[in-house]
């Protein structure tokens, strides 16, 4: 397909779109998903064609809104109403609705916080686009950047507009990508491959899982100019099999790439071919590690390597290899279709663009939200998570999972970027955000990182294997109450030792919910010791220790 | 100069570590001089006394008897050496941890019990859940490695602890 | 000099000049110089894969610590191999491990020959300072010749490495997580019953303890011999 022809067939499908009418759109994202959005789904179009609604109104599935505490969440257009927790016996009211007076009773406004706060760039065609639909997505002006990057952009123009553009990597290291890609494209080897590391592991996180389940021609297509800059011609995605969804729609978006002529041989008539396959990781998150990544990839146990070499140097089979994150791919299309500088002129200073997060916990409007960078914790949290509920007390928000740091309420007015969380402690890693309020123990959620990263270690160097172990039984002891001030000294030297000594960056970032809870809540682990009480009232202490 | 108050106790342990001690040959009249043996299997003593300045413990602690014991010993004494590698890393006590205290006392009073299989429940203290190295319980602090510590080293750091210096076994001290 | 040779570079260990072929790491530098290192799964003859941590250095003018063991000599290095802080990281990880199994020195075949005991007392560590874990391991006894004790595994993998890089048989693997991780031969079927075990033995002399024993071997009476590993690295090398 050429650019000529990819225009008309998006001319074609907006112009079909434009005469059908009504567009009923139900959320089929993991949240909506789970709460049955799809009997709601199949109930709307059974109501409307009932109703001989067939002309006026099309029902169709989308991808994630972001609203998942309130799932399932239905769109009507062009009326520009939103519903929520829609169940399927509320599909007649519904239907009838179509045309009328809206539904009030589901009704959520469109102007709340938690949709005009945000920013999409990533996510720009979730819940608007058919994720199963290749037209919905040229439609939406997809594969348009790379059509036109291959006919009229050099290699090097395209890693030119990632440099400028300011794009840091969103797995959760912020590594300049412009630089990385730089690196891979002057790299010398006749191989060189291109891999989409979909392999999200952090709990509560669900940002790529989203991307690749309601958009995921947007990742391939980024995956596509990726390769063409940095002279690749195959490409992984490696998503864990727990994304069963993701992985049949990544599937599919393959196939019908490639029946387009957009992905494969002489790709929109030019001479650059470019394949892309899938490879499901078995779920250990240490497969999301890019040296893990790589040897999985291959067909060995998933376990880190020293670096350097650096994959870029010396990847997959010993040759350059291009990493990047899902979040990151979906970045590259609109970045090459608009400019760097567009880009570039969203964010703080050494932040550049929009961060999507899964916003979770205790909060009123859990979900998945992208927002630009330098929005400070405090609006995130308490315009668009609408607060905590119940009435309850913030008390920290954990940002990068297993290996990003709890944050207290002092910094909540600070702006959000990679330097900043990594200054008081923590890291963007590449999403989670789990707020906590008071009835949370910190030395508890402490014990439950570490128990994550305890079992998540993949054995391979002594540090991380047995340290995290240690550290485990050390905050195990505490929420017990059953350890002494000789502990929290060696609980303190552990991670410093583990921080500065594990092979990887499991290892070496697995103290960092500890060390944070230590900096910042520090009365709540010297209570647990000194007094055998827990603040929050949430461990069970022994009675023993406490006598 | 009065003489230096020393104790030896016997845990969990073989005893090779005191026939270690006893194997420092006319060495030990030296030690004798300066000492006051307050407490320990070789002498017949039947209970723990306060003030003691230096004693050496063997064995692993076992059983609620051993904690007992270790918890009062530190309360009475000014330093306390873990002697060999049941004090100082539980070593072949620590080898029935694995398989549960009601596994182990099945396994030596019911299966292999020839007349009257019955697990004792009197005068034998109850087994801890698992025998642990000593320093876990109270603070150590001098530890002497070995199965058992040869004669030199136990002379070398008990003539250390007598002269007032602390012990160092220049890197000789080695487990097993 | 050939130009495929590698070239010579000159770098600063421990704050001495000292010069190096550009493909050496500098592990092997430092031996050259007689630099003590402590190394457990670095074995001459057998790929890298610096895990153990052991190896751990210093370099000027970075926060990271590199093994020595895949650390590349390269002009202008300077690197410390020996620190307050590098001690401390070793002890702890010598610590880590005989806490971690069942090392009982006392009763083991390879008391007195064990690369772990002898690494403790260098390292002057008398006692562990972290609480045992006492795992639950069992003893593989169903090989004709050899006894695998996973109780005595320090995961080193030197095993794994040797049979698959030096014998081609790749009979043994790792399976598992974190502290649950255990070296496996076949697809875990008792080491008797593998078919593609060679019996070549060469597994048991590289293990740095008493993980790997030959048969009838009682307490301290396991030597390993490690001298067949250099001789067919170098038979190799030369026949390449």
């Amino acid at each position: 397909m050429t650019l000529e022809e990819l225009q008309a067939l998006a001319e074609k499908t907006r112009a079909a779109a434009a005469v059908a009418g009504r567009v009923v759109r139900v959320c089929q994202g993991t949240g909506c998903h789970s709460a049955g959005s799809d009997t709601v789904q199949q109930a709307l179009a059974r109501e409307t064609k009932e109703r001989g609604m067939g002309e006026a109104v099309t029902v169709m599935r989308v991808g994630c809104r972001g609203l998942c505490a309130s799932g399932p969440i239905v769109s009507v257009s062009p009326d520009n109403l939103l519903y929520r927790s829609v169940e399927a016996s509320d599909a007649p009211e519904l239907a009838a609705s179509l045309g009328g007076e809206p539904l009030e009773r589901l009704r959520l406004p469109s102007d709340s916080p938690f949709f005009a706060r945000q920013k999409k760039i990533a996510l720009e065609n979730l819940g608007q686009i058919d994720p199963e639909s290749i037209e919905d997505y040229i439609a939406a002006g997809g594969y348009t950047a790379l059509l036109t990057a291959l006919a009229s952009m050099a290699p090097a123009e395209i890693i030119q507009q990632v440099s400028v553009s300011g794009l840091r990597g969103r797995g959760g290291a912020g590594y300049p990508s412009g630089l990385k890609w730089g690196t891979v494209a002057k790299a010398a080897g006749a191989e060189k491959y291109v891999v989409c590391n979909g392999d999200e592991g952090d709990p509560g996180a669900f940002m790529d899982r989203s991307v690749m389940e309601g958009d995921p021609h947007r990742v391939l297509e980024g995956m596509t100019l990726a390769a063409y800059a940095v002279g690749a011609k195959h490409g992984f995605v490696y998503v864990r099999a727990e994304y069963p969804l993701a992985v049949s729609r990544l599937r599919k978006a393959i196939r019908q790439a490639e029946q387009y002529g957009l992905l494969g041989d002489k790709i929109g008539g030019s001479d650059f071919g470019f394949k892309v396959e899938l490879r499901l990781g078995a779920g250990a998150f240490v497969c999301g590690e890019e040296t893990a990544l790589m040897a999985s990839v291959e067909g060995q146990r998933g376990t880190p390597r020293p670096r350097p070499p650096f994959p870029a140097q010396a990847g997959l089979w010993g040759c350059p290899t291009l990493i990047n994150n899902v979040e990151t791919f979906a970045n590259i299309a609109p970045i090459v279709r608009r400019g760097g500088e567009w880009y570039a002129a969203i964010g703080t200073p050494k932040s550049k663009g929009t961060k999507v997060f899964a916003l979770s916990g205790r909060v009123v409007h859990t979900g998945l939200i992208e927002v630009p960078m330098g929005i400070t914790l405090r609006e995130i949290i308490f315009e668009i998570g609408g607060g905590i509920p119940d009435g309850k007390k913030f008390k920290a928000v954990q940002t990068g999972g297993p290996s990003g740091g709890c944050v207290p309420e002092k910094f909540l007015d600070m702006p959000l970027d990679y330097d900043s969380l990594v200054s008081i402690g923590s890291i963007m890693g590449s999403g989670g955000m789990i707020v906590m309020d008071e009835t949370s123990c910190m030395v508890d959620v402490a014990r439950y990182f570490m128990d994550f990263c305890t079992g998540e270690s993949c054995g391979k160097c002594v540090p991380c294997r047995v340290g995290t172990a240690q550290m485990h039984r050390v905050l195990d002891d505490i929420t017990r109450g059953t350890a002494s001030e000789g502990d929290l000294a060696r609980l303190e030297e552990l991670c410093d030792m583990v921080r500065n000594t594990s092979l990887c960056g499991l290892g070496q970032s697995a103290p960092n919910p500890v060390i944070t809870t230590l900096r910042y809540f520090r009365d709540e682990y010297e209570a647990h010791i000194r007094d055998k009480r827990c603040p929050a009232g949430r461990c069970r202490i022994s009675q023993e220790a406490a006598a | 100069m009065s003489k230096v108050r020393l104790a030896t106790v016997w845990m969990d342990g073989c005893s090779g570590c005191h026939m270690s001690f006893l194997d420092m040959d006319e060495r030990i009249l030296e030690i004798a001089d300066k000492v006051d043996l307050v407490y320990s299997p070789l002498v017949d003593i039947k209970t723990f006394p306060e003030s003691v300045d230096v004693t050496i413990v063997e064995g692993a602690v076992s059983n609620e008897d051993d904690l007992k014991k270790a918890k009062m010993i530190r309360a009475r004494t000014k330093i306390l050496v873990a002697l060999g590698d049941c004090a100082v890393t539980s070593n072949v006590p620590a080898m029935r941890n694995q398989f549960g205290t009601e596994g182990v006392l099945a396994r030596a009073y019911l299966e292999n019990a020839q007349i009257n299989p019955h697990v004792p429940n009197k005068v034998i203290p109850p087994l801890l859940p698992q025998a642990r190295p000593l320093h876990e319980f109270v603070p150590v602090d001098v530890f002497v490695p070995g199965c058992p510590p040869s004669a030199d080293d136990i002379f070398s750091v008990v003539a250390d602890l007598l002269a007032g210096r602390t012990p160092d076994l220049h890197g000789r001290g080695r487990f097993g | 000099m050939s130009p495929a040779a590698p070239g010579v570079v000159t770098f600063v260990m421990d704050g001495k000049d000292v010069s190096a072929r550009a493909d050496q790491t500098v592990l092997a530098v430092a031996r050259e110089h007689n630099v003590a290192i402590p190394t457990l799964c670095a074995l001459e003859g057998l790929s890298t894969v610096g895990a153990c941590r052991l190896c751990l250095v210093e370099i000027a003018g970075s926060p990271k610590l590199q093994p020595a063991c895949v650390l590349k000599a390269t002009e202008g290095l300077n690197v410390s191999t020996r620190s307050e802080r590098l001690d401390k990281y070793r002890k702890m990880i010598v610590e880590l491990l005989l806490s971690e199994r069942n090392h009982v020195c006392s009763v083991c075949v390879s008391n007195g020959h064990c690369d772990l005991q002898s690494l403790a007392q260098s390292l002057g560590i008398d006692h562990v300072r972290f609480p045992y874990l006492y795992p639950s391991f069992a003893v593989d006894a169903s090989h004709a010749r050899f006894t695998l004790d996973h109780n005595r595994c320090v995961l080193c993998t030197r095993c794994v490495r040797v049979c698959d890089e030096v014998e081609g048989a790749h009979t043994w693997d790792v399976m598992g997580r974190g502290i649950r991780s255990q070296v496996i031969t076949g697809l875990k079927q008792p080491w008797g019953e593998s078919e593609s075990c060679t019996t070549c033995g060469k597994c048991v002399q590289v293990c740095p303890t008493g993980a790997l024993s030959e048969k009838g071997k009682s307490v301290a009476e396991m030597r390993k011999r490690r001298d067949f590993l250099p001789y067919l690295t170098q038979m190799r090398e030369e026949h390449a």
